[in-house]
């Protein structure tokens, strides 16, 4: 059955199901509850569910994560929600120190499947700590699986796979497509949240996308068609892993690469992918792969930031420089 | 040494001299419990004086028993490292009557949380010492299954299993809103006075608090973390701390092992039962270093260490055992012949622990198959495989000691 909705109410739909299916998924965060979070994600869960399911915590990001872990290590499935991207830093210790490590210590004998969501990235004209993507700093923990949906249909079913795996997972969530729309079938579960998808098929040169940037590589690659261009754009749908024979396998055919994402382009996931590639596909390639990301400075104020933001001009400029070689 | 008015760089030296009983004697807390006097008298308690009343000559001379035997587990896994069979150890001689007496507290349903020197706590579960020293020989960063004592493993990171505590008692709440046939239990949070400097001492308590779980928080103050004093991270008793959360907190004396087994006897029932969180200050002294790494006499006083010799929760137990009339020179000396079987295993059982296969690292990184793991394993493994077979055509390139010889 197809519904059209945002991505938004994909996530709450998602968690609806995540708690009847999973009798031991709970929700927990700051202000989840009654208010339904800041964004509204969590709007009539506690209704329904009631307080002990969906629980609003005090403020304290380690507290939540922690406290997580333990119920998790009591056989809970803890679904945390930070409110922004900036203030996951306090709670940073928890997960890469503890959560991420939980089972390897153990040698296997724990595990802690606890889920964090983080809503992330900027375009929302907000101050500062509301609109970073710190994603590279835990993808460069072992331990840590790290997803981001780009689309209704994803959000819907990205939250409960998350919910049922068994390792712990950040679900980072492009506030800024909250309220885009599209169909959501919730019947059918989407393949593997651990692999990419190729959005858009092309020819000429690959994008490599995710999150919030899905439609804006989207919109560059029709633009690029009408210049006679043919781009193929890639969701990568997942961070850590990196589904890295979809994507080597799109610049096999095309030979070209932009890998784009909101987080600066030093020590990011597109240098990583940049770097595979060369290893893997070295002879394909008919020019460097190229990066369009943020740039080595603080996640600029709100009146500039569309300066910092990729966008299709961008993109389209990384473009004109790989087909310039 | 005045808290307002810190040194800028290193302590004073001369402000040591009031560490003797820490700062809070300068502050004294009026009710640190205490049920043996350090000549190993009995004291008169009406609150936790019935917690040690019906204890059998047994089970007191199990009490002593306890702390004979993990301190000489102590002396030998100091020896091992010094030997170079451990890669560091962290001695927790001076800190077990606060260990075997909240230990022995415990019921097999209750859930500890232990920092990193809690082996007395480890031995009152029941868990075979000798996994303890896994971690320390640096073959594991673990060590044993958590689950099967219900002692989790040991953490580093200080404070960090505190909100663990908290999360896994709120778990054990849930679990008997569910089925109320499970039996009562809690969760203990072990923690230093160091550590209660940590943020998450303080969240944990918040959290504690804030969904009643059945936690005990058992801070075991030894004075120091590392070379800075107890005054250095609190101008109060740490006791005192609990009144802000709204929950009791109770100063023990940690050196008086019935005085703490009779405060968290009393904490334990009353989390389990639904009364909440209780933070405990086991006021005690680490009369060795922090870690064989460590070196106490660059910061601490020998005249501060020789008081407190005279406070050592053995000779006290074992003075309350002998006035009594439970415990004569055959039981002590029975217990050293013991000790000293048991460091021989030991010691046997570590020399026998081998490293596990490098590829062992890769195993349990995730719970479910991971690309990259795969990935890097098989890259590995094309590398190793490389030097298969070369050993006869240039043996520098794999035997250290014939590269060392060529170069």
């Amino acid at each position: 059955m197809s519904t059209t909705m945002t991505m938004a109410k994909a996530i709450n739909a998602g968690l609806r199901a995540a708690l009847e299916n999973h009798p031991n998924s709970l929700l927990m965060g700051e202000d989840i509850g009654s208010l339904g979070g800041v964004y509204r994600v969590t709007e009539g869960l506690k209704a329904d569910f009631g307080a002990d399911r969906v629980m609003d915590t005090p403020l304290a990001e380690s507290g939540i994560i922690g406290t997580a872990i333990g119920l998790a290590l009591r056989g809970y499935l803890p679904v945390c929600e930070i409110q922004f991207d900036g203030f996951v830093f306090p709670g940073f210790n928890q997960i890469t120190t503890q959560l991420a490590k939980m089972h390897s210590r153990s040698e296997g004998a724990l595990s802690a499947p606890v889920v964090i969501r983080i809503p992330y990235g900027g375009g929302i004209g907000s101050i500062e700590h509301h609109s970073e993507s710190p994603e590279a700093l835990f993808a460069h923990t072992a331990g840590l699986r790290i997803i981001t949906p780009s689309n209704p249909q994803d959000a819907y079913w990205m939250i409960q796979q998350a919910v049922a795996c068994k390792d712990p997972v950040i679900v980072f969530e492009p506030k800024r497509r909250y309220w885009l729309k599209g169909d959501v079938d919730t019947t059918a579960p989407t393949s593997d949240p651990f692999s990419a998808h190729i959005v858009r098929e092309g020819t000429d040169a690959t994008i490599v996308a995710y999150g919030p940037l899905v439609p804006v590589a989207l919109a560059a690659a029709a633009a690029a068609e009408e210049d006679g261009r043919s781009v193929e754009v890639v969701d990568l749908r997942s961070i850590s892993p990196i589904d890295f024979d979809t994507v080597t396998e799109s610049v096999r055919k095309t030979g070209r690469l932009i890998v784009t994402h909101e987080a600066p382009t030093f020590g990011g996931i597109g240098g990583e992918i940049a770097a595979r590639v060369a290893e893997r596909a070295f002879l394909s390639l008919e020019a460097p792969v190229l990066r369009v990301g943020g740039f080595h400075m603080p996640y600029p104020v709100a009146k500039v930031e569309e300066h910092y933001l990729p966008d299709i001009d961008r993109l389209l400029e990384a473009l004109d420089r790989s087909f310039a070689y | 040494m005045d808290v307002g008015h810190l040194p800028a760089s290193e302590f004073d030296s001369a402000g040591l001299e009031q560490s003797l009983m820490g700062a809070p004697d300068a502050n004294p807390v009026p009710d640190m419990v205490q049920l043996l006097t350090i000549d190993g008298e009995l004291l008169q308690d009406d609150t936790y004086g019935s917690y040690v009343q019906g204890l059998t000559p047994e089970e007191l001379r199990g009490f002593y028993r306890d702390m004979f035997l993990v301190r000489r587990f102590d002396e030998e896994a100091t020896a091992l490292q010094r030997q170079g069979e451990l890669v560091m150890w962290v001695p927790l001689t001076g800190q077990e009557g606060a260990q075997i007496g909240s230990g022995r507290a415990l019921k097999p349903q209750d859930y500890v949380f232990p920092t990193y020197r809690e082996h007395g706590v480890a031995y009152t579960r029941g868990l075979e010492l000798a996994q303890l020293l896994r971690r320390f020989r640096g073959i594991s960063h673990g060590g044993w299954d958590p689950r099967e004592a219900n002692f989790h493993l040991y953490t580093l990171v200080l404070a960090a299993q505190v909100p663990h505590a908290v999360g896994y008692a709120m778990g054990m709440a849930r679990d008997r809103l569910v089925n109320p046939k499970l039996p009562e239990a809690a969760t203990v949070a072990y923690f230093g006075d160091g550590a209660s400097s940590e943020g998450d001492v303080h969240e944990g308590m918040v959290f504690a608090a804030s969904y009643n779980a059945p936690v005990v928080f058992f801070c075991q103050n030894n004075h120091w973390a590392i070379s800075v004093p107890t005054e250095v991270q609190s101008r109060i008793p740490l006791a005192n701390r609990a009144q802000g959360y709204g929950f009791p907190g109770v100063r023990v004396d940690g050196n008086d092992v019935l005085a703490v087994h009779a405060v968290t006897r009393w904490a334990l029932e009353h989390a389990r039962s639904g009364g909440g969180p209780v933070l405990i200050e086991a006021f005690t002294y680490r009369m060795s270093a922090h870690t064989t790494a460590d070196d106490p006499t660059k910061y601490r006083l020998s005249a501060d260490e020789e008081a407190w010799l005279d406070r050592d929760p053995l000779l006290r137990m074992e003075k309350y055992l002998r006035n009594q009339g439970l415990a004569d020179d055959a039981f002590f000396e029975e217990l050293r012949e013991e000790g000293r079987n048991m460091a021989v295993r030991l010691r046997e059982n570590v020399q026998q622990m081998e490293a596990p296969g490098f590829e062992d690292a890769f195993a349990d990184v995730y719970a479910e198959a991971h690309p990259l793991i795969r990935e890097e394993l098989d890259e590995h493994r094309r590398y190793e495989a490389g030097f298969a077979g070369a050993d006869d055509a240039n043996p520098a390139t794999t035997d250290p000691a014939a590269r060392e010889h060529t170069a």
